[in-house]
This record gives structure tokens, C-alpha cells and sequence, in this order.
């Protein structure tokens, strides 16, 4: 069961959870069980945030939400994938201006940055920051590096970066402070598309290798 | 031929609004929509409008439009800015009528910030992700109003206006009380309390994102933590590590990575769309802090 749920305000529970793999098994219990009153379900990398019509019902969220259960195999499955097939591949150019940074950072060369970053499925944990901006999770353990301490003003649409346990792809250009390591031509995000975010929570993402 | 509003100067924000975009913050979209909610709602149900309806949202006054192509029904709602058609004034929260050619005009407000006009049969502009909203930090949906935009209007519905005037406590140019309910990160800070015994101001770095305070600068108990980013709400308190506190608006990011020291109840939360830059506001806990220790 869920350990520690918060009110957050009068209309709203805080979820807590200690990681990302956690947040993303329960995101999918909770979409699944239709609590009455919720308007919307705000996952992010520890907690869950569960945003409700009115305040009347909140005291009645925060006890259906105590009921709910995790399957046992659901927190694995989470971010390990048992065969899990990627539902979106990136073409990603590895030029990124950080680079040779996050190799001096990790202590791998560029090349190897590449491949840790290309061979294992990424996972989308939650959005945020900006439409269609994804924070992936379940990456390579080695490529975690931190922001970096003076922020971009401007970071180049399609730029692909990581930060902390995360990678990501900016969807437009935009101030950032993640570590870049290349860029791509996937439109991340498309008010005229009938879905308009690319990646969203839960989906399985591969990055691929191509030269520029 | 389809009655149109020509906006002929939109005064210093004037932005098209409805409810929002709920349900979308799994893609990082805000809700977004009108800042005073129940403003908003009050003038569509003055010219009869189901509530889905988009309204102008004129910050500060200074809004004119020309009617075009037929005779409307409008109201103008929220702070008074002595609404008039072709120089005749009519009443803040009462319905109206507006003749083809004719030019409704709002002047400054007396008090308050954001006033709403609507028009029977609403808004009709393309709506972007199933609303009607601009959403200021993304840049969602139709563009803040120019000169010389037209703005269509909807069909109105079968229902015909049944309130000619709606009684509506004014506005507070004076200090502003909102209730907050305490946390979750309240214990993120060596004195929370700090936050409802200072007078706090507005300063003019407020919008719909967010409405910034100046005072006591709250400190923070651990210098040299870090919160995950986490989701957010309309109302929030966030504080980012200057101690200053920021109430988020309708266009406050999904995810905010400062920690919410309380949130304002939902019953306060439209009020804060009326605060003006230099205002006083005062913070209350709507109910006791939980206890927490030093060595959490």
C-alpha cells in the first residue's frame, strides 16, 4: 500500500514514493482504479500528485487511495523491461556540446557515452518543465551526471540531454541546464498532431545512433 | 453573415479564456484559463452561455471592441471598470445590449485587476487542445489580443438570460486576507510560521504563472537540499531559495522544483487574480500545523 499521502492544499494528495519506479507502477494503478473527483494525475520523478474537481472530495480520494494495492511484480516491471519492445525510436546525432564533458564526468570515453546511452530502452517517467519535454528514467547507471552549474539560456530545439538519474530531449528551444550530448530531428511536441506529445508516460524509448 | 468583435485597442493584456485544458499535465500542459473562475463564470451566465464558453479577459482596463455584423448581448464582470457602449455606461455584473457598429469600451478599474467580458454565444475562436485558453508560460492557444483582430461569436443556446444583474461583493483595494492550508514542505523551513506573521507585498514581477511576495524572506532549514521536482497546483506556495514566496497562477508550471511551504484554499484562490502590484496580503493557516522535528 502507499505509505505516505499529503494533502496538498484542499483539493489535491501529495503521494510519496522513494523512486521513479514506484511513481510509474502506481501512475498506472491509479489511472486504472477511476477514483470519483480526479481531474488529473501529476507524476513526477518521487511522488504523485492527484489534482481533484472540488474540494469535497478529497477526504474520500484519500481513503479509496489507501485501498489501492501494488501488484507484487509491478514495481519490477516498472523500469526493468522482461522483453519489453521500444514503442519510439530516436535518430539522435551524439555531437552535443557537453559531450566531452559528461565523458570526464562519468570517466567513459564519448564513444562509450554513445553506447550507454543507445543500448539499454529508456522509459518515460513523467512530463514537465515544458509541453512534450519528458523526463526518461531506467537509463545506463554510469551516465548519471549532474546539471551543469551555469544553465544555457538558450538551448537549440531537439537537443538531447541528461541530468541527475534522467536523459531528455528538449522539445523547442528554451533555457536549460542539462548536460547535452546530441541532438534530433523527432518533433517532440505538435499542437496539430491528434496526439500532440511524442513521448508520454509509460512509453518505452530507444535512442539510435546516425551520423550528421 | 457572422457577428464579429473588432478589437480596437486591447489595453495593456487582453487575452481570450475559458476553463482551461484539464487532464493534459501528464503532457506537460497546464490547465491554464480564466483567472477569476467565478468572474468568468458569472458573465457567461449573465448572457446565458453554457459554462464552456470563452470570455475576454482584460487585465487592468483599457479594452475596446466594435460590434460587427449584428446586435449582442454582453456583460462585463470582476474588477469595475465603468463598461460603456458608444460612451453610455452600464452596470459592472449586469447584462447589456450592443448594436451592430456600436464600440464597448472598458475604462481603468477602480479597484481590482482583471475584468471579463462576455458575449452571448461566446468567443468563437479555434480552440487549441479542447480550450479556448492562452496559456501564458507555453504559449498555448489564441494569441493575447491586438488592434484589428475579429473575433467571431458562437451560436447561442436555446436559454434565454434570466439575471439582469447579479449582487457581487466588491473588490478589496485594501490589505487581502487568504486562507492556506499548511505543507506538504512546510518542514522544509526553520520557521514556517514566519509566513502568517509578515504583511506581505505584491511586486509587479506577478502574472498568471505567478504572483510574487516580498517581506520576511522565509529561510530555509537545510541550505544544501534539493527537492525532486514535483506537481503543482493553482494557489500553491512555493519558495524559491530567496525566501521570497510565490502563489502560483493558472499558467504555473506542471512540475515545480521549490518547496510548497502551504496552498491557498480554492474558495480564496480566485480573489488572488484580483490583487493589485503594491498590494498588502496577509496569510492565515486554515487549519494547525502538523508538529515536526529537528531531525527529520
Amino acid at each position: 500500500m502507499i505509505g505516505r499521502v499529503t494533502d496538498y492544499g484542499d483539493q489535491a494528495l501529495l503521494l510519496q514514493f522513494d523512486s521513479t519506479a514506484e511513481v510509474l507502477a502506481w501512475s498506472d494503478v491509479l489511472r486504472g482504479a477511476e477514483l470519483p473527483g480526479v481531474v488529473d494525475i501529476v507524476p513526477a520523478s518521487k511522488t504523485l500528485l492527484i489534482k481533484l474537481h472540488r474540494p469535497r472530495y478529497q477526504s474520500a480520494a484519500r481513503q479509496a487511495v489507501s485501498k489501492l494495492r501494488l501488484a507484487p511484480e509491478a514495481l519490477e516491471e516498472a523500469t526493468a523491461p522482461s522483453g519489453a519492445q521500444a514503442d519510439v525510436v530516436i535518430d539522435v546525432v551524439y555531437e552535443g556540446a557537453d559531450l566531452e564533458e559528461v565523458g570526464k564526468l562519468t570517466g567513459l570515453s564519448a564513444k562509450d557515452v554513445v553506447a550507454a546511452h543507445t543500448q539499454t530502452l529508456w522509459r518515460v517517467g513523467f512530463c514537465g518543465f515544458a509541453p512534450g519535454f519528458a523526463y526518461l528514467v531506467g537509463g545506463d547507471e554510469r551516465l548519471r551526471v549532474p546539471r551543469r552549474s551555469e544553465p544555457r539560456t538558450k538551448v537549440p530545439a531537439g537537443s538531447v540531454g541528461l541530468a541527475g538519474e534522467f536523459s531528455g530531449v528538449y522539445p523547442r528551444e528554451s533555457p536549460g541546464g542539462w548536460q547535452l550530448i546530441g541532438r534530433t530531428d523527432a518533433a517532440l511536441w505538435d499542437v496539430d498532431r491528434d496526439e500532440p506529445a511524442l513521448l508520454t508516460p509509460g512509453l518505452w524509448v530507444q535512442f539510435r545512433e546516425v551520423s550528421s | 453573415m457572422t457577428i464579429t468583435l473588432e478589437v480596437l485597442r486591447p489595453g495593456p493584456l487582453a487575452l481570450v479564456e475559458d476553463l482551461g485544458r484539464a487532464g493534459m499535465a501528464h503532457l506537460g500542459v497546464t490547465r491554464s484559463g480564466a483567472a477569476d473562475r467565478r468572474s468568468h463564470t458569472l458573465a457567461n451566465r449573465l448572457v446565458a452561455n453554457p459554462g464552456d464558453r470563452a470570455t475576454i479577459e482584460v487585465m487592468f482596463g483599457g479594452f475596446t471592441a466594435r460590434v460587427r455584423g449584428g446586435d449582442v448581448a454582453i456583460a462585463v464582470t470582476g474588477a469595475d471598470t465603468d463598461p460603456a457602449v458608444n460612451g453610455v455606461p452600464f452596470g459592472t455584473n449586469s447584462i447589456h445590449y450592443a448594436h451592430d457598429g456600436q464600440v464597448i469600451s472598458l475604462g481603468a478599474p477602480h479597484s481590482g485587476l482583471r475584468s471579463y467580458l462576455a458575449v452571448r454565444g461566446g468567443i468563437d475562436v479555434q480552440p487549441v487542445l479542447g480550450s479556448r485558453s492562452y496559456d501564458v508560460m507555453s504559449s498555448i492557444g489564441p494569441l493575447p489580443l491586438q488592434a484589428g483582430d475579429v473575433l467571431p461569436i458562437g451560436d447561442h443556446a436555446e436559454e434565454f438570460p434570466e439575471l439582469d444583474q447579479a449582487p457581487v461583493a466588491a473588490i478589496s483595494d485594501d490589505i487581502v486576507e487568504l486562507s492556506v492550508v499548511p505543507g506538504p514542505r512546510d518542514d522544509w523551513f526553520t520557521d514556517p510560521d514566519v509566513l502568517v506573521r509578515t504583511n506581505w507585498q505584491v511586486t509587479n514581477r506577478s502574472d498568471r504563472v505567478g504572483m510574487r511576495l516580498v517581506g520576511m524572506p522565509l529561510d530555509y532549514r537545510y541550505g544544501d537540499r534539493q527537492l525532486p521536482s514535483e506537481g503543482a497546483t493553482r494557489g500553491a506556495i512555493q519558495v524559491p531559495p530567496n525566501g521570497f514566496p510565490v502563489i502560483l497562477g493558472p499558467d504555473h508550471p506542471v512540475t515545480g522544483g521549490y518547496p510548497v511551504i502551504g496552498v491557498v484554499v480554492d474558495e480564496d484562490i480566485d480573489r488572488i487574480a484580483q490583487i493589485r502590484p503594491g498590494q498588502t496580503v496577509r496569510l492565515h493557516w486554515s487549519r494547525p500545523r502538523r508538529p515536526f522535528h529537528n531531525s527529520s
